[in-house]
């Protein structure tokens, strides 16, 4: 699904080194999670794989579906495929809920030579989705994120996901600022959505979120690269240990 | 001395070629203007409110040339609404091209037809004298003294159908001044639409009269002729209890100057007036509005969002003055500017002038570039660049068009900036 090879990447304004030799492979239908210390690069590499701009590449290559993903507008990458739930989701006054989420799956559909969806189809589907992650109406009228709760942020990022149906989702500290009540719906949102044919790469500090999205394989992400690698045991080792051991263990 | 001289001498050029109306209803009003005209002379650099708009064109002997607008691409504005449409072209009344004013349900006159005695003799150029302190307003007497044309119309119960104003253009050198009277007695509504490139340089002045308990809705929609200047004024007088909101879309337009002058004089009144205005290029644009709070409980809203590009310019000069005895006034004015790159700029200077002690003003005034983040976030989504940024546009616009109180009316004003949008795609 998901390949990257021998990332670098580095801020544009300043002559500085965030990523310095990412590999990772993700299957279709696996569900990878990355850990690791503050400032570790986590971030930046799920906003250079999204498009995001302040970035340039030095090195290396990633490819979604055999497609370069680099070379591609953000826009086309959402196409192809591709999602971010955001670690802050972005509050835009004046644009309501409903014609934001309307306008990107037509957008997307549109991209990809698909027919639109009518809007009395869109309404129902929304209704449905939007149900399970207790998102009432009302805050599908309001502009997007703007007066949402943090919880109702990450909900509305999930819903997102839910109606865009992308392969490649990436989840950035989806977790944070979460209670555990709104996590576990969160959790339940993203486990709804996995099946064979998508696959999710969820970034978090904490080992909590993924007693709820059991992973299949977790990396440990430090200082740009990714330094270990190991099944769902890996992530108790941290939350049990802290980074420090590992960390030491592979200097 | 000398620069009284060059006044004299630039006011004698402007109206050398213009025809004084001695007869009619109107006469003496035009002749009062005249003589206020010679002691106030035309507008120029120094004057303290035309400081960012240099008023040379609007003033020069004849009208520079502007070539006519033609609609190719897409229906007027308005074109769906019912309504009883008055054509003017160049300035000129088209009585073929118009509905019949009988339709409207009102008492509806032109101020070409003339004639000695009009219920209009009261307005005429009477708030248009109201509003000349403290500020000169010096093309509205020019204005008064010399509108070939306008309507009169009165209104004394609830019109549901909006008179709509179209101003067509068709001679490159036309050189327009048009005069509106229109009143609303106690309890009565009515909406104006305006809209059309109307000539090469235009001069409007709409007296309104709002009574005890009355509504008046006005929107407006201007520009598209890239060439063509305008200097518009709206002298709006309120009595108790009544409304006035007016909005104005401007899209274009070489240089345009809008003027509003609302005087809040009886207890418990709303007056809102709002702009939304989309600049490319070789384009001035300014808001010049000053509101007086007299009555008490009085509210009222400057809402102005200008879009930026290319080098376009805007300006907004917004007072609220809330003279002694307005208590409880609630003043809100807010201006705005996208500047969608660097050459652009817009000018604001926001005034508020309180001699009441309980009273509720506000005012803000802010420029900046569409929101990086957001538009990331939209493109994440898979909307495209200039599909990003065209909504950004509108939700920045959006506060200007909630002004606009029929839903129909503000769907045909989002309809036009869309396709704006679409026609001036690009933004950086």
């Amino acid at each position: 699904m998901l390949e990257i090879k021998n990332l670098h990447v580095k801020l544009e304004e300043e002559d500085k080194a965030i990523l310095k030799g990412v590999n990772l492979k993700i299957e279709a239908g696996s569900v990878h999670a990355i850990m690791g210390p503050n400032g570790s690069g986590k971030s930046t590499l799920s906003y250079v794989l999204s498009g995001k701009g302040g970035y340039t590449v030095t090195d290396g290559s990633a490819t979604l579906q055999g497609a370069q993903l680099l070379d591609m507008e953000p826009e086309d990458r959402a196409a192809a495929g591709l999602f971010l739930a955001f670690q802050y989701p972005v509050e835009i006054p004046g644009v309501g809920n409903m014609t934001f989420l309307r306008t990107a799956m037509n957008a997307q559909r549109k991209t990809r030579g698909e027919t639109e969806l009518s809007a009395g189809d869109f309404l129902k589907l929304v209704r449905e989705k939007a149900k399970t992650l207790k998102i009432d109406a009302e805050m599908m009228k309001r502009p997007v994120n703007v007066g949402f709760s943090g919880g109702e942020k990450k909900r509305n990022e999930i819903l997102q996901m839910a109606m865009l149906e992308p392969r490649m989702c990436i989840l950035d500290e989806t977790d944070s600022g979460l209670d555990v009540d709104a996590m576990k719906l969160v959790a339940d949102g993203v486990n709804a959505l996995r099946d064979a044919g998508r696959s999710f790469l969820v970034i978090t500090h904490y080992q909590r979120l993924l007693d709820h999205i059991k992973p299949d394989v977790v990396h440990i992400m430090a200082d740009g690269r990714i330094v270990k690698t190991g099944g769902p045991d890996l992530a108790l080792e941290v939350e049990n240990n802290g980074y420090a051991d590992i960390l030491a263990e592979v200097v | 001395m000398a620069v009284l001289a060059n006044k004299a001498d630039a006011l004698a050029m402007r109206i050398a070629g213009l025809d004084l109306s001695q007869s009619g209803w109107s006469a003496p009003a035009r002749a009062e203007a005249l003589m206020r005209l010679g002691a106030m002379g035309l507008p120029a650099k120094r004057d303290e409110y035309w400081r960012y708009t240099d008023p040379a064109t609007l003033i020069d002997a004849e009208a520079p040339a502007a070539a006519p607008f033609t609609y190719s691409d897409e229906k007027m504005v308005f074109t769906g609404i019912d309504r009883v449409r008055l054509v003017f072209v160049d300035g000129v009344f088209d009585p073929a091209a118009s509905d019949d004013p009988a339709q409207a349900g009102v008492e509806l006159s032109l101020l070409s037809a003339g004639g000695m005695l009009h219920w209009a003799r009261d307005l005429y150029g009477v708030l248009e004298t109201r509003g000349q302190n403290p500020v000169p307003r010096h093309l509205a007497a020019l204005n008064t003294a010399f509108a070939t044309d306008g309507v009169q119309i009165r209104v004394t119960g609830k019109v549901t159908k909006p008179v709509s104003l179209i101003y067509l253009h068709d001679s490159d050198r036309s050189d327009v001044m048009l005069h509106h009277c229109i009143k609303l007695e106690d309890g009565a509504e009515l909406t104006v639409l305006e809209n059309g490139p109307a000539a090469a340089r235009l001069n409007t002045v709409m007296e309104v009269d709002v009574a005890r308990g009355a509504r008046f809705h006005h929107i407006r929609t201007q520009g598209r002729d890239h060439d063509r200047r305008a200097a518009t004024h709206v002298f709006a007088r309120l009595a108790a209890n009544s409304l006035f909101k007016s909005f104005t879309l401007t899209a274009n337009g070489r240089l345009t100057r809008n003027e509003v002058v609302l005087e809040l004089l009886g207890d418990d009144c709303t007056a809102h007036v709002a702009g939304a205005a989309l600049g490319d290029g070789a384009f001035h644009h300014d808001d010049t509005v000053f509101v007086t709070h007299v009555g008490q409980r009085c509210e009222s809203r400057q809402v102005f969002k200008k879009v930026l590009k290319n080098g376009a310019i805007g300006v907004f000069q917004g007072k609220i003055l809330v003279k002694q005895g307005a208590q409880k006034t609630d003043g809100y004015q807010i201006s705005q500017s996208l500047l969608l790159d660097e050459a652009s700029q817009f000018l604001a200077k926001p005034e508020l002038e309180i001699y009441a002690d309980d009273v509720k003003c506000s005012h803000g005034s802010t420029s900046g570039a569409i929101d990086d983040e957001a538009l990331f976030y939209l493109r994440s989504r898979g909307v495209p660049l200039k599909a990003a940024q065209s909504l950004l546009v509108l939700a920045f616009l959006a506060e200007a068009i909630a002004e606009i109180a029929d839903e129909a009316l503000a769907d045909d004003i989002r309809i036009r900036l869309e396709n704006w949008l679409v026609r001036h795609e690009g933004t950086r």
